[in-house]
């Protein structure tokens, strides 16, 4: 009897053991040994000749103009990205608010990028925007207006990653947002329906509160998904034209052979970043969000 | 009668947007395949070539010769179904655990899975990467498994699914002296099947498609996956040749879109209920 009851006591922990040691062993140690790596100038060849240098890394990162260049574009990127996503995701949504066959069939097909490999949707879009042959080029000109040297001058290339990365998020967030408001029951609706309300009002007062968790979710993990992005950036310029379109990410990636402690100190950086937001909008908006 | 016509002329005016809102988004697929059907000429044509004259089968064939895509292919598939395997014998049990007993330390260790969801592989590459190479297993399709053992996200979502299983099924199963074991299989997976599927399909997607993992755990031909393979056309087969590029482009999206094609129902609702939660 003893010997079962410790088992019954061990077991839970047992059945637990393999998912915390992939976690312990892959995110953990991994977390750790970053930090502990951004000390260092690391020597990849010789592991012996790595030196410990303190908080070198770190103010290197903080006085080159390249980092902040990668900073600054990975935020107006962010920033641009969330903004337009969540706007025109909002505009859809309540247009295909309404269930029907058509609407469904529209919203599978509009969330189709979303499954497709980024490395797909770079290729097909670094080809419709080839400056000379490119097919948006030619509705340009078609239309009479200037043609656009889209992701291979250094004006337009962060836009031009902006407008694909849009593209290809709208139809999840159409998803979501569409659930959440029709999730919204119907009575609440007949009764600003009997005030009078204006369709304008009762969006801005009532439907905009109720799925504001669901929106919140949102830009949450819109904005960190933004933050780390780089496949896009890879595959369409290389950071460029002249680093135009350089994110931290990439950064982070172009010193991972030649310089790993300043690297992995980009790295803490990050992933500093990261935790930050994630808090400051729990802290801010679980204020503010609406939850029924 | 006049309502009924203004009703009529705004539903025709509300499909007409939705067609072309559509077309915005699947109109860059339909290009890609119109130009892997296209001669090389036919690419450089300007205005383009909307419909190739005679549909150009070799593009495709000059494109999987362009490289090991034998080799590729079969990396992508043993290295998501090792993914999707190993996750759910990792994940099944911890879920249920975290789910449905009591003991020390529970919020602590969930706490930690919590934040292993936060943090993202583009913070944590570069020491995975070297803890590989001292472990011996860079030449090996290893790094781009084992670090997703434990999938956060399915912990999660499925401890959500088991928690709302009544108490009293397990109890009820408990006094037919059934083992733990045996209610975790024959009750809790069998009610949980929608949480796995969508778990399962998830996980299917973001491996199948995933480039940047790959990217940096690879540096021989033997090990890489298709994204790999497919990105890499443009340095072998030269940037300006799209219409192999496409042809190449075409092979890796077109086993995803025949899947969604038939299963768009299930993908759909999978990625709106993780949303949701």
């Amino acid at each position: 009897m003893d010997k079962q009851s410790r088992w019954a006591q061990l077991r839970p922990y047992m059945m637990i053991a393999p998912a915390m040691a992939g976690i312990l062993a892959f995110v953990i140690y991994p977390i750790l040994y970053l930090i502990y790596l951004s000390f260092f100038k690391y020597n990849l060849m010789n592991k012996d000749k790595s030196k410990f240098i303190g908080l070198d890394n770190f103010t290197q990162i903080f006085t080159r103009a390249d980092f902040y260049k990668a900073l600054s574009n990975t935020m107006i990127y962010t920033a641009s990205v969330v903004l337009l996503t969540m706007f025109i995701s909002l505009l859809i949504a309540v247009w295909l608010n309404k269930k029907s066959k058509i609407n469904v069939i529209v919203q599978a097909g509009i969330f189709t990028p979303h499954i497709i490999s980024i490395v797909s949707i770079s290729l097909v879009w670094l080809w419709l925007m080839e400056p000379n042959l490119g097919f948006l080029n030619y509705v340009l000109k078609t239309l009479g207006l200037p043609p656009s040297q889209w992701l291979q001058s250094s004006k337009t290339a962060l836009l031009s990653v902006i407008i694909v990365s849009v593209w290809q998020g709208i139809g999840y967030y159409v998803l979501i947002i569409v659930a959440a408001l029709q999730s919204i029951s119907p009575s609440i609706y007949e009764a600003a329906a009997l005030d009078n309300a204006s369709k304008w009002k009762v969006f801005y007062k009532i439907t905009l509160p109720i799925i504001s968790p669901q929106l919140f979710f949102i830009l949450v993990i819109m904005t960190i998904g933004s933050f780390k992005v780089f496949d896009t950036v890879q595959v369409m310029t290389g950071g460029g034209p002249n680093n135009a379109t350089n994110t931290i990410v990439y950064y982070i990636y172009g010193f991972r052979t030649t310089n790993i402690g300043y690297s992995a100190a980009t790295g803490v950086v990050l992933m500093a970043i990261i935790g930050l937001l994630t808090f400051v909008y729990f802290r801010l908006l679980s204020k503010k969000v609406h939850y029924q | 009668m006049k309502t009924f016509e203004f009703k009529y002329v705004r539903f025709a005016v509300g499909l007409v947007l939705k067609a072309a809102m559509l077309m915005v988004f699947i109109f860059p697929f339909l290009w890609m395949i119109s130009t892997s059907l296209q001669t090389f000429r036919e690419t450089l044509s300007f205005p383009p070539t909307w419909i190739p004259a005679v549909p150009q089968w070799r593009n495709f064939i000059e494109a999987m010769s362009a490289g090991p895509f034998l080799t590729y292919a079969k990396n992508s598939v043993i290295v998501t179904t090792s993914i999707i395997v190993i996750q759910m014998l990792v994940m099944i049990p911890a879920a249920y655990a975290f789910a449905k007993y009591k003991f020390i330390g529970k919020n602590v260790l969930f706490g930690m899975i919590l934040l292993a969801f936060m943090i993202p592989g583009q913070v944590t590459f570069i020491p995975v990467y070297m803890m590989m190479a001292d472990w011996g297993l860079i030449k090996t399709l290893m790094p781009q498994i084992i670090p997703f053992m434990s999938n956060a996200f399915g912990i999660f979502l499925l401890r959500q699914y088991f928690m709302q299983i009544p108490e009293e099924i397990v109890e009820a199963a408990r006094l037919d002296n059934a083992s733990e074991f045996k209610i975790m299989w024959n009750i809790m997976i069998p009610m949980a099947k929608p949480a796995l599927a969508t778990v399962a399909l998830f996980s299917f997607v973001s491996h199948w498609n995933d480039y940047f993992w790959p990217l940096i755990m690879t540096d021989s031909a033997s090990i890489r996956p298709l994204t790999l393979g497919i990105a890499m056309l443009r340095e072998t087969e030269g940037i300006s040749n799209w219409h192999i590029i496409m042809a190449g482009n075409v092979v890796l999206v077109v086993p995803i879109l025949i899947v969604y094609l038939f299963c768009s129902k299930q993908i759909v609702k999978a990625f709106v209920y993780s949303g949701i939660k």
